[in-house]
């Protein structure tokens, strides 16, 4: 990607790691229902969101992504019982990790959507991308 | 067995019997005034009275409770001196009650007609208390609420509460005034109140009933919460009465464990609360029901026995019928409950058949969607069924004139003429919306399945799989997935049993594949993942030092794969290197 294209006509990459009973399906809903959701988001299907291991959301940053979102099933709701509060703990972690990195935390972001929400998933990601557009292209200082 | 001879007649008793008992086995008749059935004997009005002879010696005793002990016995109920007795009982009391009813009757019957005496105590009320002393024998030894009792003695004598007072203690069972012979007790009545026992019903009940005329099983339950036994341990009349000794007291709710292979929730809806818009004035103003209490009215075993009547008594003049109560309405319930204008217009339909009142209909828009609906509607409008539309403000009180039947005002837009209109009716039935029922939520959480943000149960897919859930196993079917009418529920519910019989009739289920294993030699035994599991399928295996998987009982999360720090586990479909090779592909463009 040219310096160029990045400056103007850019578009963020979003990885987004959805658990397969809540988000996954909620983002289905939201094609069903022909709600606008973010173009930019790249979507992973993992069964749940506690299987998002810290390396990936890394991973992602490294291979190119401007942000990376994961969602869930709400809290009491995951299908796994308890596997979203893993991630919630994972996340929270992690977010102080990545500012060690110099990548801002805001580029990360957890949201509970449930297989229902498809108006709730269209909104949230179309808002992320808003906020990965003011925050700018991920710079990363490579060897 | 003991022989006993009355008035001739021979008769065979087991002994302890008493002589009002015998005698009618003998087929004479003794009068009594204070005897009952239920109660145990208690000889008060001495109107029984027989003479029993045994050898030489006369007595004469009450034949209520007299026990017959012994053969040899001969009893004459009719003799001169017996007549003379009851005589001077009868006029006596007679003297003292002239007007009430039971005891004018028994006078009548045993030839007295003026008594020679003049009571000090002449009550001439045709309700007067006969001292009869039921209410209080059946309230201590029956009801054993033990709150009547007699007062004062000889002439003075009376029933009362204790000190005279109003007592807490009384639990309004009523059975004092259903024995009471005269109707000298009776019963106010209280304001029943309509929240509890809302839905189904518009009258009193007793505590032992059928809940509804469809109940299924068809049998009668107790209602603790005014059944005399549950609340004195007294009572017990109706077990009497049960030949097959069905009634049990001491019966309670129990939990029963049943293992199943497939769940199908088919937990229905109930209506919206109306009392929260008190706009609509239901349970404030007479004459306003919702529909499941119109239907219950319309029902032939209903209240009035399916006559359409106000609650006065008279044949309504108007009848308004309010659709979208809480539907498609931002406040409440935002969608369409589906059912309501159909039925509206039955009841239309139904008040048209059997009354000559008046019909408006108050709608937002008539959706007459199903196979013969719209045919329906437009035989209603031939009817001369008065369509408005709009929605209703409010209903008020009419301006009631003296002597005029007061009525009610519905007061609403007609948006076809763009006007305000105050339309005067009697009676008003509103249409509520379609909620899930109570339970719908606890069952959702014991099987952790979704809900669509109106709270009814999500389907897999709205289109390609409306009676499945996202959890292999478990359908819906009904108004627990959403608001519909008989034949949708009973297509959806056809369809969920096929969905199960056709995996049943397969014998065996084809589960997931996605599986977490460890990589012995990887483990390092750190442990992490031992708490991580929430079906507890890691174990530790202390002999070899490292975690173990038992593929029966994982799910498949994946939650233990992300958390190992040697990446000792690997999630089948889902492993690290997998995901990290898609994650690659999406970004690379």
């Amino acid at each position: 990607m040219s310096e160029e294209k990045k400056q103007n006509g850019w578009d963020p990459k979003i990885a987004a790691f959805l658990c397969n009973w809540c988000t996954y399906t909620g983002a289905d809903l939201a094609g069903v229902s022909r709600l606008k959701s973010s173009p930019c988001v790249r979507i992973i299907r993992v069964m749940c969101s506690g299987r998002v291991d810290p390396t990936f959301v890394l991973k992602a940053f490294e291979n190119g992504a401007d942000g990376v979102f994961i969602g869930g099933c709400h809290f009491g709701d995951c299908h796994y019982s308890e596997g979203n509060y893993k991630t919630f703990r994972r996340v929270e972690f992690l977010k102080v990790f990545l500012e060690q990195f110099g990548i801002n935390p805001k580029r990360l972001r957890l949201e509970w959507i449930s297989a229902s929400e498809g108006d709730k998933y269209a909104e949230t990601t179309l808002d992320f991308e808003r906020e990965i557009r003011e925050l700018g292209p991920l710079k990363l200082i490579k060897e | 067995m003991i022989t006993v001879n009355i008035d001739g007649v021979e008769v065979q008793v087991a002994e302890e019997t008493t002589i009002l008992k015998a005698a009618e086995k003998a087929g004479i008749w003794i009068p009594t005034m204070c005897y009952s059935e239920i109660l145990e004997p208690y000889g008060v009005c001495r109107l029984c009275s027989v003479e029993i002879i045994r050898g030489k010696r006369s007595r004469i005793v009450t034949a209520c409770n007299y026990p017959l002990r012994m053969n040899g016995i001969t009893v004459r109920t009719n003799s001169p001196k017996i007549q003379s007795i009851r005589k001077i009982i009868m006029e006596l009391m007679l003297s003292r009650w002239p007007n009430v009813e039971v005891v004018k009757n028994m006078a009548k019957e045993l030839g007295v007609t003026e008594p020679r005496f003049e009571s000090l105590e002449k009550d001439e009320s045709p309700d007067a208390c006969i001292l009869c002393g039921a209410c209080v024998n059946i309230c201590r030894d029956v009801v054993k609420a033990n709150i009547l009792c007699f007062a004062n003695r000889g002439i003075k004598r009376e029933v009362v509460l204790p000190y005279e007072e109003k007592n807490n203690q009384c639990i309004v069972c009523g059975a004092c005034a259903y024995v009471c012979p005269t109707g000298h007790i009776k019963l106010k009545s209280l304001e029943y109140e309509r929240g509890a026992l809302r839905d189904f019903y518009l009258g009193p009940k007793t505590a032992i009933n059928i809940p509804t005329l469809q109940a299924i099983p068809r049998v009668p339950v107790i209602d603790e919460n005014s059944c005399i036994k549950k609340k004195t341990d007294g009572c017990g009349i109706c077990s009497t009465f049960c030949e097959p000794e069905a009634i049990k007291y001491d019966m309670e709710d129990e939990e029963i464990e049943v293992e199943v292979g497939q769940i199908l929730i088919t937990t229905g809806f109930k209506l919206i609360d109306v009392t929260q818009m008190p706009q609509y004035g239901y349970g404030r103003l007479d004459n306003v029901y919702t529909s499941l209490e119109f239907e219950h009215l319309l029902n032939s075993t209903g209240p009035t026995g399916g006559t359409i009547l106000c609650k006065d008594g008279t044949e309504p003049r108007a009848v308004a019928i309010i659709h979208c109560i809480g539907s498609r309405d931002e406040n409440y319930k935002k969608y369409c409950s589906r059912v309501c204008c159909m039925y509206a217009l039955k009841f239309a339909h139904l008040v048209k058949d059997r009354t000559s009142a008046e019909v408006y209909q108050f709608y937002i828009d008539m959706r007459a969607f199903g196979k013969g609906y719209e045919e329906f509607y437009k035989r209603l409008l031939d009817e001369g069924v008065n369509m408005i539309r709009g929605k209703v403000a409010e209903i008020v009180e009419g301006p009631v004139r003296n002597g005029q039947k007061p009525y009610l005002l519905v007061r609403c837009e007609d948006t076809l003429i763009g006007k305000f209109r105050e339309i005067p009716v009697d009676m008003a039935i509103l249409c509520p919306a379609f909620e899930p029922s109570e339970d719908a939520e606890k069952i959702r959480k014991i099987l952790s399945i979704s809900q669509s943000p109106d709270k009814f149960f999500l389907e897999r897919h709205p289109k390609l799989d409306p009676v499945a859930t996202m959890t292999d196993g478990i359908f819906i079917a009904g108004a627990a997935q959403g608001p519909k009418d008989i034949p949708d529920s009973v297509a959806q519910a056809s369809a969920a049993a096929a969905r199960i019989l056709s995996l049943i009739s397969v014998g065996e289920v084809a589960i997931e594949p996605i599986k977490a294993n460890i990589i012995e030699e990887y483990c390092s035994g750190c442990r992490i993942c031992n708490n991580l599991c929430p079906y507890t399928a890691i174990t530790f295996n202390e002999e070899k030092k490292v975690s173990e998987i038992n593929e029966m009982l994982c799910k498949g999360c994946g939650t233990c794969v992300s958390a190992c720090p040697a990446s000792a586990i690997k999630g089948k479909g889902f492993t690290d290197t997998q995901i990290l090779a898609e994650l690659e592909g999406l970004l690379s463009v």
